[in-house]
């Protein structure tokens, strides 16, 4: 523990993560916003109080949004404070058996993994019925504990890689060659978003490099503290990725670049510190790419479907990587797209992964709030750079009974292409 | 340790999930924002409605169980830092703006509110809430009620007793007490209000409380000065006042928080700048126009070697991010930052800046110095790290001789900050014995348990 002591004492407690954290916005409870959470750790640390179990659940009570760090007048590495801490108290306690299952015998080997969806991809709809067509979810036909009430986006019948499975495409008109990492979520729900993304760096004349059988970027290992898996999988990333010849990786994925950008080099071990640091530095996400590097143009072809767009700012993208004008200049580069603003655009939506599986009734209660900011806008679009943001906004607007499409900016901007 | 069968009587009074006697949550109300040791209270609970509030009082008063209200926990001199094994009251299950009043200009809150949610809403109706203390996108109205909140706009705005029309509260028995109205004028009973405001919870707890609203300024303009001597910048606080011109913001800025705020923000400000300051006028166009006129050359006529009037709204908000980071620029120097907040008359000014770099020199600290400078009220932020011993030794001698140089010239030991434990020691200096005499007698009538937030204010018998 004593490895966060120096990382601990930066917190000045001044209670400013209370105005911005969106669990404590719901429940008001001082172990839930990061000044309590440093607290407990500290306290562990001094031998206050002796209850690491305590403690390991309180700080699993957390988006990881980054928002309190985002609005910290001392800087505390917030991510990296809970990352380490998640994962020295796992690593004493042991993994909850449900954990290990799944991260250690199925995300750390992608080929299961994929194997797994696939199959479950095939029997969902024997278990589930459409709710919404437009905003394209699925509830459960009968009562199930893991389910609830959810209004979830399924699995995709067929997932990119099966698709798509490697790729590697020369510098078109532009010189420019990218990688892609999919992300799991972009890969098993939302392939579109994968296929619009080819086709726009064609579209560009961007080069691609797409290795096979990628995995996951290691956050839901690390986030539940499960450090072992998390080097595995950065091992099979980077062993992936170097081979390739390209100038930037990038990805659609919010959380996965952020996780490649800021995690990677801070939890990576010594073996794979160098590399990781060197990917790292040149990856970005995909809406910032295209503008900053691709110089998307606007298109001019009329639009046939005029649509009024809203955009959420995820928290991965805007908070650690302060990316939120580039996704918001696709939209506009986008015929027929009418950008209108919402309130809060970057207050969270309340998905955070595992957290959403963990708290339900707090994770609705965010994510209803965002849906009732969507309404507001009387857009009929919500676009978005996450596809984890994706989910849950689905799942929250689906069940308001609203009528609002949930889109990535790129899966707009390629859809203007085919027209 | 709370007996069972009474932790289950708070149960019922305000549910299962808003009565928490996890030690593990207890450590998380052990603090506040003040750097004082933490101690770990028995029981917190968040009552969430008033009923339920004033029988939690009347139950802490039952069986004896100290009691301290808490807010955002923000407060700088330790007047939230609980009992040992004594009951946390959290207020944040009660945060409803009962009314806006736009016909009579006031509002009615709970003491949960968040500050910078009514100063909000109430801009939105066209109306204005002036004080604004630097927690306040966090802190609650009962806070700064309790403690007699400050803030930027002192001078010319007051502070938060100059907003409080009236209060109602629990007393000690849970007895629902009344003083003040909606009206401007009320001469009816006791000012219990006046006693209760910045009273830090050791005389009732507050259950509603009615703040006086003004009108919206038409019109603001802000503008930002150099100083190539710390006495020249200074010297122009008191010389905009003695010119009868009212800011409604004068900030102040030495060269090492100069420093601090450019190195952490990159905002441009010129980092050989011996002081600079931040001047915003609001009001009537007209006058506005012609105080910031006047205001710009009487800052050259003293030395100014650069003026700049913010010429756009985008550029007056650079101007105030620069002053906002001030706190956050020091506070990444060090792991620990003693925010002082004594205060003088606003023409002491530079006898106080000049006291303040003498302390730093006399100790060997690093002092930076920043606030509000047109009401009087500097921060002396001393940087440090508890963890080093000797250095803390010198810190709190320093900040002995801050209070001795402020009272000297006939200021206070806290502007806003409030006494709670940090300052209780030093009363007797400001005041007198007799005063301590007198506000022990009215503590004890008040409250003959000594159960309410006990030991702040009036320093606990040793």
């Amino acid at each position: 523990m004593h490895e966060l002591e120096d990382q601990l004492v930066v917190c000045m407690k001044c209670g400013m993560c209370q105005s911005v954290c969106p669990v404590f916005d719901q429940t008001g409870r001082e172990a839930d916003v990061t000044r309590g959470k440093l607290a407990l750790l500290n306290g562990l640390m001094e031998q206050m109080f002796d209850d690491p179990e305590g403690v390991y659940l309180r700080l699993n009570k957390c988006l990881l949004c980054g928002s309190c760090a985002a609005n910290c007048p001392s800087g505390v590495s917030v991510q990296e404070i809970f990352l380490t801490a998640r994962a020295i108290l796992a690593g004493y306690m042991g993994l909850p058996v449900a954990k290990r299952l799944i991260l250690r015998g199925m995300l750390a080997n992608p080929r299961l993994f994929d194997r797994l969806t696939e199959w479950g991809a095939r029997f969902q709809s024997v278990f589930t019925r459409p709710v919404n067509d437009i905003v394209g979810t699925s509830c459960a036909r009968v009562m199930s504990p893991l389910i609830q009430d959810r209004h979830f986006r399924t699995l995709a019948p067929v997932p990119f890689h099966r698709q798509v499975p490697h790729l590697d495409r020369p510098a078109g008109r532009s010189g420019l060659k990218v990688a892609i990492f999919t992300g799991c979520l972009i890969d098993k729900m939302f392939p579109n978003i994968a296929h619009s993304t080819l086709k726009v760096l064609d579209h560009c004349g961007v080069g691609v490099y797409l290795p096979e059988n990628q995995g996951c970027c290691g956050i839901p290992a690390l986030s539940s503290g499960d450090l072992p898996t998390f080097q595995k999988l950065l091992g099979h990333s980077l062993e992936r990725f170097e081979r390739g010849q390209f100038d930037w990786l990038v990805t659609a994925c919010a959380t996965c670049t952020s996780t490649i950008h800021e995690v990677w080099p801070k939890m990576a071990d010594g073996r794979h510190r160098d590399a990781a640091t060197r990917l790292a530095r040149r990856t970005m996400d995909i809406n910032q790419y295209l503008i900053r590097e691709a110089g998307l143009q606007p298109l001019t072809a009329p639009a046939r479907n005029p649509h009024i767009v809203t955009y959420h700012d995820p928290c991965h993208l805007k908070k650690s990587l302060k990316v939120f004008n580039e996704p918001r200049a696709v939209i506009n580069a986008t015929p027929g797209c009418t950008l209108k603003e919402m309130t809060e655009s970057d207050w969270c939506c309340g998905m955070g992964g595992s957290f959403n599986l963990q708290y339900y009734d707090i994770s609705k209660g965010i994510g209803m709030k965002k849906a009732v900011q969507i309404r507001e806008t009387g857009a009929n679009v919500l676009a978005t750079g996450c596809p984890a943001c994706m989910i849950q906004i689905s799942d929250m607007l689906s069940q308001a009974g609203a009528d609002v499409a949930v889109r990535h900016p790129i899966e707009l901007y390629a859809e203007a292409l085919e027209k | 340790m709370i007996a069972e069968s009474i932790v289950r009587q708070f149960k019922i009074l305000v549910g299962e999930d808003n009565a928490w006697t996890d030690a593990t949550d207890l450590h998380t109300y052990s603090y506040d924002a003040a750097v004082v040791d933490p101690v770990q209270p028995g029981l917190i609970v968040r009552p969430t409605t008033t009923e339920a509030l004033g029988k939690t009082v009347r139950l802490c008063h039952e069986n004896g169980l100290p009691l301290t209200v808490r807010g955002a926990g923000t407060n700088l001199s330790g007047g939230t830092v609980p009992l040992p094994g004594g009951v946390v009251i959290v207020t944040n299950g009660m945060k409803t703006i009962l009314e806006i009043n736009e016909a009579d200009m006031y509002a009615v809150v709970q003491p949960g509110v968040v500050t910078a949610k009514l100063a909000a809403a109430v801009e939105a109706k066209g109306l204005f809430y002036p004080p604004d203390p630097g927690s306040q996108a966090v802190s609650t109205i009962g806070g700064n009620v309790a403690e007699n909140a400050g803030g930027l706009r002192g001078l010319k705005y007051g502070v938060t007793r100059d907003y409080v029309m009236g209060v109602s509260f629990f007393d000690v028995e849970g007895n629902l007490v009344k003083s003040g109205s909606r009206t401007v004028k009320c001469a009816t009973g006791y000012n219990l209000t006046g006693l209760m405001v910045g009273s830090e919870g050791t005389l009732g707890v507050f259950a509603e409380i009615i703040l006086k609203l003004i009108p919206l300024p038409a019109h603001r303009k802000a503008m930002m000065a150099v100083f190539e001597s710390l006495e020249k910048a200074s010297e122009t606080v008191a010389a905009i006042i003695a010119a009868r011109i009212v800011p409604a913001t004068l900030e102040f800025l030495d060269n090492f928080t100069i420093r601090a705020v450019e190195d952490f923000s990159k905002a441009g400000l010129p980092r050989d700048a011996a002081a600079m300051l931040l001047v915003e006028l609001d009001g009537y166009p007209a006058q506005v126009e012609e105080d910031t006129a006047q205001v710009e050359a009487l800052c050259r006529s003293m030395g100014a070697t650069s003026v700049r009037v913010a010429q756009d709204a985008a550029e007056r908000d650079r101007v105030w991010a620069a002053r906002r980071a001030a706190l956050s620029a020091l506070a990444q120097l060090k792991p620990t930052l003693v925010l002082e907040d004594a205060t003088v008359p606003c023409s002491r000014i530079p006898e106080m800046v000049a006291a303040i770099q003498r302390i730093a020199r006399r100790y060997d600290l690093t002092i930076g110095t920043f606030g509000h400078a047109g009401d009087g009220n500097l921060h002396p932020t001393i940087l440090t790290d508890k963890r080093n011993h000797a250095e803390w030794e010198r810190v709190e001698k320093a900040i002995d001789d801050i209070f001795d140089e402020a009272l000297k010239m006939g200021g206070t030991l806290s502007g806003e900050h409030g006494t709670g434990l940090a300052k209780c020691r030093y009363l007797e200096k400001e005041t007198s014995a007799g005063t301590i005499l007198f506000s022990s007698r009215l503590k004890r009538a008040l409250d003959p348990k000594n159960i309410l937030n006990p030991g702040k204010i009036i320093a606990a018998k040793v």
